[in-house]
């Protein structure tokens, strides 16, 4: 439970979402909004490969070795990821797989 | 490190790279960056440009942005779509629209991983005509037609601003919503057979000024491929990198499979190698040394004292070296003017360095293309090559507090730079 920014549950990247690390951190790019999201640390890369492996954001974040001080940062970020449909919740697979037939789809 | 640096010392691979197809194309706009008309034999095989979208794919490039020449004119176009698609790496191409038939059309809207751009350079046949040649303005709205038709969503309507257009703003974002499109405008650069025109074509201080503000109205709604980062300096940024991605975030691979810093800047002093060598495209981006000194730390040179250098960064690379400025001065440009002093203080014994790839099936010095006048006039001076690619000072400004950044892609906010 998060009550900051209300990511709940297992969350998981968007199968159509192409994560490249990067020295900074990754590139996340989602082939089906074109759209680019650059995050600038390690710790949040790793956070976002962790979700799936988590039961929340939250836990993902401690999993990553984000403290408890830089975790409203963190989440906000998520939160972020998550407005854009670069992140999903992992229980609404079921509904994203459906778009996963074209060739686009690239899972990190 | 602030991402922006970052981003000055290079990625792992480009976000997204420039592909010209070939140099083959059945038009002759007036200022074709790429010099384009006659296909050239040593142009990439099939096998070897699907070799390169493998290679593409495992440097996860996200996308490459296909142009030319036109590239539909390719006989293995659509194979090479099927590959790129069939590999995880998107592909927004850049056509004129004579070969989207209705067949093209219905294949296109049938493959949801295609991005399309239709070009027109002006928003009445009379302005598009004059720069991209006769019939081009109906050839390029019959195509918005029938991908319209089609049920193709969303295609581009791609614009480069000139004086002559740079009043019809709303007319070219009414055509776009007409067809379900979405505006896309970019920078006039003095390259390719553009450097014959640009004195003439390039849009005036004032009309600079009022494209700023226009853009700044629109917002993300309006793509621009970052182009237009030079104009930060009137205030506030655009939307967007903000930063020349040349050879750091972007570059440019020509139909021969040469690879350049950038689209607007094929010459010998952006080459940085070929696909065809050992070492592959993976490998000149990674090693090359032209490369190496682009991501080298930079000062701001002429302009590291003006006021605005942290908002525009010098500008535009290929702006300056085929205007014949110098690379670490200011943008020909600039908000502030002080490019216009510069262009008007070239000696007329200087030399502008001339375009080393020339596919023009007609030269604009030996006459009109296709018959018709056209607004060329070579530009006057010729001042001397004032710094190469090592002196290069590219711009940036990328930076904040948050773990995150968020850009639209689609627009080239990572092409930014590069775009094309």
């Amino acid at each position: 439970m998060d009550p900051e920014t209300g990511l709940e549950g297992r969350w998981r990247l968007h199968p159509q979402v192409a994560l490249r690390p990067e020295r900074f951190g990754a590139l996340a790019y989602h082939f089906g909004t074109r759209r680019l999201s650059f995050l600038k640390s390690p710790r949040l890369a790793a956070a976002v490969r962790g979700l799936e492996a988590a039961p929340d954001p939250t836990a993902a974040c401690r999993a990553a070795g984000i403290g408890e001080g830089e975790l409203p940062s963190y989440r906000r970020a998520l939160a972020t990821l998550a407005e854009t449909g670069m992140i999903v919740p992992a229980r609404g697979a079921f509904l994203s797989d459906s778009e996963n037939n074209s060739p686009r789809q690239v899972a990190a | 490190m602030r991402l922006v640096e970052e981003f000055e010392a290079g990625l792992e691979a480009p976000i997204c790279i420039t592909w010209e197809l070939t140099y083959a194309c059945n038009l002759a706009c007036v200022h074709c960056l790429s010099s384009s008309g006659r296909r050239d034999p040593r142009e990439l095989t099939t096998a070897e440009a699907k070799g390169v979208i493998e290679e593409l794919e495992r440097m996860q490039v996200f996308y490459v942005n296909v142009g030319g020449g036109e590239p539909t004119v390719r006989k293995d176009f659509w194979e090479l779509l099927d590959h790129a698609a069939a590999h995880r790496v998107g592909v927004k191409f850049s056509t004129n629209g004579s070969r989207i038939d209705a067949a093209a059309a219905a294949r296109l809207a049938a493959s949801d991983y295609v991005d399309v751009q239709v070009s027109i350079d002006g928003a009445t046949a009379a302005v598009n005509d004059a720069v991209r040649g006769p019939g081009s303005f109906d050839t390029a709205l019959g195509a918005l037609e029938r991908l319209a038709a089609a049920g193709f969503e969303k295609p581009k309507v791609s614009v480069v601003v000139t004086r002559q257009n740079a009043g019809q703003l709303d007319d070219f974002k009414a055509i776009a919503d007409r067809y379900g499109a979405q505006l896309r405008i970019t920078r006039l650069r003095p390259s390719g057979r553009g450097a014959d025109v640009w004195d003439e074509l390039h849009p005036t201080a004032a009309q600079q000024r009022s494209l700023y503000m226009w853009l700044l109205e629109h917002g993300e709604a309006v793509l621009t491929g970052d182009s237009f980062f030079h104009l930060s300096a009137y205030g506030e940024a655009l939307p967007g990198l903000n930063l020349c991605g040349a050879g750091r975030v972007v570059c440019l691979i020509d139909p021969v499979g040469d690879v350049y810093a950038c689209p607007f800047a094929i010459h010998e002093e952006f080459r940085a190698g070929n696909v065809r060598e050992p070492r592959g495209f993976e490998g000149v981006w990674r090693d090359s040394e032209l490369f190496a000194e682009l991501r080298r730390p930079q000062s701001g040179g002429a302009c590291g004292s003006c006021g605005h250098y942290d908002a525009c960064r010098g500008g535009c690379m290929a702006a300056k070296f085929f205007t014949g400025l110098p690379l670490d001065g200011p943008d020909p440009e600039c908000a502030l003017g002080h490019g216009a002093g510069l262009l008007a203080a070239r000696g007329a014994e200087a030399t502008i360095p001339a375009p080393a790839v020339d596919h023009s099936r007609v030269r604009p010095a030996a006459g009109p293309a296709r018959g018709r006048p056209a607004p060329v006039k070579p530009s006057p001076g010729r001042p001397a090559r004032a710094g190469g690619a090592a002196a290069a000072r590219p711009p940036a400004k990328v930076c904040d507090e948050d773990p995150l950044a968020e850009f639209l892609a689609a627009g080239g906010a990572a092409r930014s730079a590069a775009e094309a």
